[in-house]
Formats: C-alpha cells, sequence, structure tokens
C-alpha cells in the first residue's frame, strides 16, 4: 500500500507571509485531491521570532510534524532561517531560499556574526537543487515588498508541474483581497520566471 | 463540503454545528483562536471574560437555563476555573456544557507544563481528546451530547500541535439541541451545594462514572485497530498520529476519550495483542491506570519522555533505541544566533522597564508581553508566576524585609492581566497595609495572545462600544490613595516618579498612559517624529543605546573616529524602515548623536 507523504518546511521570521504561503500550499494540494496537514507555533510570532510551518501531504498523513531529516522541500524566507534548517533536509532536497538577511538580535548587539555565504553551504551538500531567488528584490520591483512571500511559492510552484497554474492562481484570489489580487498574480508570475532562470 | 481549518477552528465549527448560544473565554495560547472565530457565528453569543473562572462560571449559568454553552482556556486557565469546575461535577447541568482546555507540551509559551488530564480524573468528569482538526469539530458535538446524556460538564482536551494544526474538515449544518430553554425553581436541590445536597450529588458522580465506563466501551471514537498481533499500542490525541507515522503496522486502540478508560476494550485488547505499549505525552496517565487495572504492559515511560513534547522521531527513537538511524548532521544548529521574540520597536514596555533597570529595582513581574524583559539586554524583570501573582508577591516580600525594602520592590502587570489576577491583591495591600508600588501597564489591549479586547479597552469581542474601567477610581475605590500616571516614554518623569513611589510607605499604584500596543489598530500610536537617525560625525560606539534591545537599533563594527577626532570602534545605525520614532534612543544617548528624521527625507 503506497503512502507517500510529501513534507515541505516552510521557515522565516515573523510578518515575511510564510503562514499565507503554507495556506496557499493547503488549497493548491486540497484542489488537487491529497490529505493535508500543516503545523506552526504561534504565540510570540509577531515579536521577532523565527517562525516555521510543516506542511506535509499524500494519501493519508497522519503526524502533523515532518520526521526530523525528512524535509523534501525547503522554501525559506530568509537565509539564516533556512540554515537553522539545514539539517531537517533529505540529501535529495530541493530548496528554494529568498535572499534577504534580517539580522537576529545578537548579531544587532554585535555580539555574534551572521554566517557567511548561507548559499554556498547548501550547495556543498544539495548541489543543484538549491534554488536563490531575489524575492524581496522583485516584489519592490513590482511595487510592495510585502509579495515576496508570493513570488517565492511562484519559483516554488516549478517544483509541481502537475499543479496547473489556475490552481495557484484560485488558490491566491481565494485567499486574498480584492484589491492586491493583480499584485499577487504578477508576483507568482515573477518568481515563477526567476525561478526558470536558473539559481 | 470539505474546508482546511485549524483544530482551533473546527473547535469553533464544532460548537456552532452542535447549536451552542453561549461561549466564553479569556485568550491564552494555544486556545486562543476558538472564541474570535466562534464570535464569526452570529447565532452564538461570544464573549471575553475577565479570567477562566468567570468564563466557566458565566457559560454554566448558561447551561443550567438549557442552553448548550462553552467555555475556552489554556492549561493553567483550568486552575484559575477549577472552583467552579469542580463543583459543577457536583450539580451536573441542563443545556449540555463543555470546558476546553489547551495543553502546552513542551512550552511554547507558558509559564508550566501540566497534563490536564489529571483535572478530569480529578473532578471525576469525561474528557475527550481530539488528534486532528476534523476530530476537533467531532469531539466537540459529542461532548455536547455526552454532556446533556449523562448530567455532567465535559472536557474537551486541545494542546499545541493539534489545536495550532490544520487539516481537511467535513462541513455539516447546524442543529437544534434537544433540551428546552428554561429555569425551574423546583431542581434547586441540585444546584445548591450545601452538605445535605452534596452529601447525595458526591453518590450520584460515583454512579455517573460507572456508567460512563460502561459508554466508554461501546464509544465509537475508541478505536482498536488489529493489525501486527505481535505489538500494540495505546495511545490517543497527537501521541498517537506520531506513534501511527512513524509504525503504521502496529495494532493500536486509539482512545478518543481518554477518562474514564473502557475497560471491557482494554481487556479485549490485551488478549488480541501480545505486547502492549503505552505513548502518551507528559504524566503516565493511561499506563498507571492500565497498571491500576493489572495488567502489565511491555513498554510505556520507562522509553517514552515524561516531559516536552513528542514528536515522530522522540517515538521512534525511544522505541527503536540503537535501531534509530540518526539523520545527518551538516551544521551544527547550536552555533547559529538565535532568534527570541522580543518586544517591538517603539513597544512603551521597553521604555518603562529602562527605568526600572536604570532604579535597580526587584521587578516582580507577569504574565504578557513585558516578561520578555526578563531577558538580556534589559534583564528588568525578576519574577513571573501566574496572573496577577506580581502584586502579591512584591507586597509580601516587603512585608519580609520591612522598611529594608522600602525603595527596591515594585510590580508590574499589564491591563489585561490586571482586570484577571490582579484587584484583590492590590486590595489585600492597601488592607493589610502593605507598601508595594503596582505599575498597570496600560496598553489598550490584551497583547500577547493578539490583541483581544477585555473590560479595560471600551470594546466587546464583536466590536461593540462596551464600558470601560476607569483604573485610577477603580484602585482609588479599594483604597489606594497614592495613584499617579506616567509616560512611560518620558523617562526622566517615570523614574522619579516609580523613585518615589516604591521609598514611600503605603500601597501605591502607578498607570501608564500614552502607551497602546505598537500592533493596535484602532488606537495607533503616533509619536512626534516619523524616525530617528545616528549622526555618525558624533556617535562614539559608547553602545548606550543597544541596551535597550530595540530591533530597529544595530551595531556596525567599524575602527575610526568622530569627526572631533574621539576614536571609536563603530557606530549605530538605526533601521529606518523598523524605527516608528519614539525616541527612547535619542533620550538615552550622551552624545546627542540620535537626531530626528524628517518624513519623507
Amino acid at each position: 500500500m503506497d503512502n507517500k507523504v510529501t513534507n515541505i518546511l516552510l521557515s522565516g521570521v515573523g510578518g515575511q507571509g510564510a503562514i499565507l504561503a503554507s495556506n496557499i500550499l493547503a488549497h493548491v494540494f486540497v484542489e488537487a485531491g491529497y490529505d493535508v496537514k500543516k503545523s506552526e507555533v504561534h504565540g510570540m510570532a509577531q515579536r521577532g521570532g523565527d517562525v516555521t510551518t510543516h506542511f506535509r501531504f499524500g494519501r493519508k498523513v497522519y503526524s502533523p510534524l515532518i520526521p526530523y531529516g525528512e524535509v523534501d522541500f525547503l522554501l525559506a524566507f530568509e537565509l539564516l532561517e533556512a540554515l537553522r534548517y539545514i539539517n531537517h533536509c533529505k540529501d535529495s532536497a530541493r530548496i528554494v531560499i529568498n535572499d534577504q538577511r534580517i539580522l537576529p538580535p545578537a548579531v544587532n548587539l554585535g555580539q555574534a556574526s551572521y554566517p557567511a555565504d548561507i548559499p554556498a553551504t547548501f550547495r556543498k551538500y544539495f548541489k543543484e537543487n538549491v534554488h536563490v531567488v531575489k524575492g524581496q528584490e522583485i516584489a519592490l520591483s513590482l511595487g510592495n515588498a510585502q509579495a515576496a512571500n508570493v513570488v517565492l511559492v511562484g519559483a516554488f510552484s516549478t517544483f509541481f508541474p502537475e499543479i496547473k497554474d489556475d490552481m495557484w492562481k484560485g488558490a491566491l484570489t481565494d485567499l486574498l483581497p480584492k484589491k492586491i489580487h493583480e499584485l499577487n498574480i504578477k508576483a507568482f508570475k515573477e518568481g515563477k520566471k526567476a525561478f526558470k532562470g536558473g539559481s | 463540503m470539505k474546508k482546511v481549518l485549524q483544530g482551533n477552528e473546527a473547535i469553533a465549527r464544532g460548537a456552532w454545528e452542535a447549536g451552542v448560544t453561549v461561549a466564553c473565554a479569556y485568550p491564552g495560547t494555544p486556545s486562543s483562536e476558538i472564541l474570535a472565530e466562534i464570535a464569526g457565528y452570529k447565532e452564538i453569543t461570544a464573549q471575553w471574560s475577565p479570567n477562566e473562572k468567570v468564563a466557566v462560571e458565566v457559560a454554566s449559568g448558561a447551561a443550567l437555563a438549557g442552553a448548550r454553552a462553552m467555555a475556552c482556556m489554556k492549561h493553567v486557565g483550568l486552575n484559575v476555573a477549577s472552583d467552579p469546575f469542580m463543583t459543577l461535577a457536583y450539580t451536573g447541568i441542563k443545556g449540555g456544557f463543555v470546558i476546553v482546555v489547551a495543553d502546552d507540551p513542551n512550552v511554547h509559551s507558558s509559564q508550566n507544563e501540566q497534563d490536564s488530564r489529571n483535572w478530569a480524573r480529578f473532578a471525576k468528569v469525561p474528557m475527550l481528546e481530539p488528534g486532528d482538526a476534523q476530530e476537533c469539530k467531532d469531539f466537540t458535538k459529542m461532548a455536547f451530547e455526552i454532556s446533556e446524556q449523562f448530567d455532567t460538564p465535559v472536557l474537551l482536551k486541545g494542546e499545541t500541535r493539534v489545536s495550532h494544526s490544520d487539516s481537511i474538515v467535513e462541513l455539516e449544518e447546524r442543529m437544534v439541541p434537544p433540551v428546552a430553554l428554561g429555569l425551574d425553581r423546583k431542581e434547586a436541590t441540585k444546584y445548591v451545594m450545601v452538605p445535605a445536597n452534596v452529601r447525595v450529588r458526591r453518590k450520584i458522580i460515583e454512579e455517573r462514572m460507572r456508567k460512563l465506563e460502561a459508554y466508554a466501551d461501546v464509544f465509537s471514537r475508541n478505536v482498536m485497530e488489529i493489525n501486527d498481533p505481535e505489538i500494540g499500542v495505546i495511545s490517543s490525541g497527537a501521541a498517537y498520529m506520531y506513534t501511527k507515522e512513524v509504525f503504521p503496522d502496529y495494532s493500536y486502540l486509539k482512545l478518543g476519550m481518554v477518562w474514564p478508560l473502557p475497560k471491557k476494550l482494554l481487556a479485549d485488547f490485551f488478549a488480541k495483542v501480545k505486547k502492549v505499549i503505552v505513548v502518551e505525552e507528559l504524566d503516565p496517565f493511561l499506563e498507571t491506570e492500565i497498571k491500576a487495572l493489572g495488567y502489565k504492559i511491555f513498554h510505556g515511560k520507562d522509553l517514552i519522555p515524561n516531559m516536552y513534547e513528542l514528536t515522530p522521531e522522540i517515538v521512534a527513537k525511544a522505541l527503536l533505541g540503537k535501531k534509530y538511524k540518526e539523520p545527518k548532521i551538516r551544521i551544527k544548529p547550536e552555533d547559529l544566533p538565535r532568534r527570541p521574540p522580543n518586544m517591538c520597536p517603539g513597544c512603551s514596555h521597553r521604555a518603562l522597564f529602562y527605568s526600572l533597570k536604570k532604579l535597580g529595582a526587584f521587578v516582580f513581574g507577569d504574565i504578557g508581553c513585558y516578561t520578555l524583559a526578563a531577558a538580556p539586554p534589559l534583564q528588568a524583570l525578576h519574577s513571573c508566576v501566574c496572573m496577577g501573582a506580581s502584586v502579591g508577591q512584591a507586597y509580601g516580600a516587603g512585608k519580609a524585609l520591612g522598611k529594608e525594602g522600602l525603595g527596591k520592590i515594585c510590580a508590574v502587570l499589564g491591563d489585561s492581566t490586571f482586570l484577571h489576577g490582579g484587584i484583590a491583591p492590590v486590595m489585600d495591600t492597601v488592607y493589610n497595609k502593605g507598601y508595594a508600588t503596582s505599575i498597570i501597564l496600560d496598553n489598550r489591549t490584551t497583547g500577547m495572545t493578539g490583541l483581544q479586547e477585555h473590560a479595560g479597552t471600551g470594546y466587546t469581542l464583536s466590536g461593540e462600544p462596551a464600558n470601560m474601567v476607569d483604573y485610577e477610581k477603580l484602585v482609588r475605590a479599594l483604597g489606594v490613595k497614592r495613584v499617579r500616571k506616567v509616560d512611560p516614554y518620558n523617562v526622566k518623569n517615570t523614574m522619579k516618579t516609580i523613585k518615589e513611589e516604591m521609598e514611600t510607605d503605603e500601597a501605591s499604584v502607578i498607570i501608564t498612559r500614552n502607551g497602546p500596543c505598537m500592533l493596535h489598530r484602532r488606537e495607533k500610536r503616533r509619536f512626534e517624529n516619523p524616525y530617528f537617525l545616528v549622526s555618525t560625525d558624533t556617535c562614539r560606539g559608547c553602545k548606550v543605546c543597544l541596551e535597550l534591545g530595540c530591533p530597529a537599533i544595530s551595531w556596525v563594527a567599524a575602527e575610526g573616529a568622530t569627526k572631533d577626532g574621539k576614536k571609536r570602534k563603530g557606530t549605530v545605525f538605526i533601521n529606518r524602515t523598523l524605527c516608528p520614532g519614539c525616541g527612547l534612543c535619542a533620550q538615552v544617548c550622551k552624545f546627542k548623536s540620535i537626531l530626528p528624521g524628517k518624513a519623507g527625507a
């Protein structure tokens, strides 16, 4: 009985929109006929702490948490928050990282340094499966830095060719207020384009 | 229709489908979303209560009048509500009455880690434990049925990984509850808990437990799955999900009702499998009871940890032992800089705690965002126990230290926390002639749990304007003569006021004004200047402003000198997009190097 569950870990900093991104994934994979589970720790995320969401889909999903070391896809909204979960990834994991640094307090205070060249560390282990996307920059060029999360989702969507663009668009229009539909659909497309443009 | 719902949303949906008309709560992670969600259903009167005890009393009153009613809280909330809860087990209910209690294994956002299943055994009431969102909805509805069928309050147990996890839920229609509304004076002997009546009800409770035990054997959500007859696992809730994930081929007895236990079903399971393992989070609750029934278990808390939360790999590691294959370690995560939660840029708490730090006071703290002041670099909060404890502890410390403690002790608590549990200890400080200074940090909301209204904000849960508690009049009525107000952003005046009050041998209350939560939408704080910036001409790199721990201020290491030739090791930098312009850093800068920025510049 085949019950392969696919594990997606989303990581970032409070306020970056990781939770919306995981809601988009849930919307899409439910529509595609899968069982889904999603888990996150709320409470203090708004206070600049790190945020992670475990997202799983398959025929039947039991645990809401991804077993350690079993991540198939990592979608990271910030460089350090990508690195924090490098051990959670399978050797075959595919990774999308937003090219953004948000300094944690110890770095701000000059007591610790921000790790150097995080993409290189990832490439050492995951080779061509590492994709760095300039989510912030692309979103700003569209006029709103807040759409960076959807740029990342656009890039990430490339891993799932069986999910048609209409389903992603459907998720965006169902989950977001009407006045920002156009912006986010553009952000999604640009993200997809940026991914195809290489890492 | 199918929809992806969070566990808490599913509980709210279940309450609506069950025909609930009254729901009360005090917010607390991970339970807060239930009431916020219920407020969206117009058929239900949903309200924030000042504390969990009041929530249980109000909801149980509604149940006595025949309505289906619910009270929701986090695990420590049931400690507060335990007084009415324990005796409501005696009176029973009329309309269905359910208490949702959400545990926080691994203490993601709480002051302790307790296992709420113990309350069910202690109070002699049934408890259901869902493991995903569909079960959250189903079990909520079933809890109301059980409540009415057995005339008892029912506990529904949430926990972080169930309450805050999303999964697919099949939606159904709202039903009309079977019990008619109305109060009956002839039922008084059931509801008046005086000794003669209590003794009658005491016996009924025991009879009810026997009936519930028989019911547990046929309860449709106590499910036996016989796969491999060699090993059988008894589990429930999230612990079942983790175990099933890593050992799909074992046999299972999954308990949807964790109290009372199904004795016949257990006998049946022990007869069908060779070895039984109990996998449960926190206390050996099921294990102890199963052993007391005379069964031998193969493994339980000898391998499964009795603290923190379980995860699939913790269960796998515990049960596989040396056969567990550790995942590959590529970096040491402990070497990475941590990203702990922090007060927001511009938060009025940061300003106040900077003053307290400078005064060198021992600060008795309380439950709220301001507890973050205990962390470096501020480290200006020195105790935190439970809602309202700050005031009593500060005044108790003063009783021990006498005159020696004058000028050294104060209590801090938020506006919502004060209304929850701070009024009685302030009254007691005056009555018993204590001298504690209590500072009410009025940020106009319940901040930490996500900005909920309360009796001091002037609005209800549904957004209607309401009475607003006047803290000054309230504490004056309690007998406090020295009541002061401070603007926490004015460090000099705040320090002076707090110092005077701490040195006075009399109860006093200081209320902060002008400090709404930075995330508040209705009472958005506007500062005089849009942001501040650092003059690299004069910044000496003394790092005093970094002691504030403001996320907008960072250190830039670069050996050099000021314009007038003073050597320095670096300068500070203010991130304009994060800085709301509160100006606290400009007040603490000794070299006048932090200057107001201009809008649009």
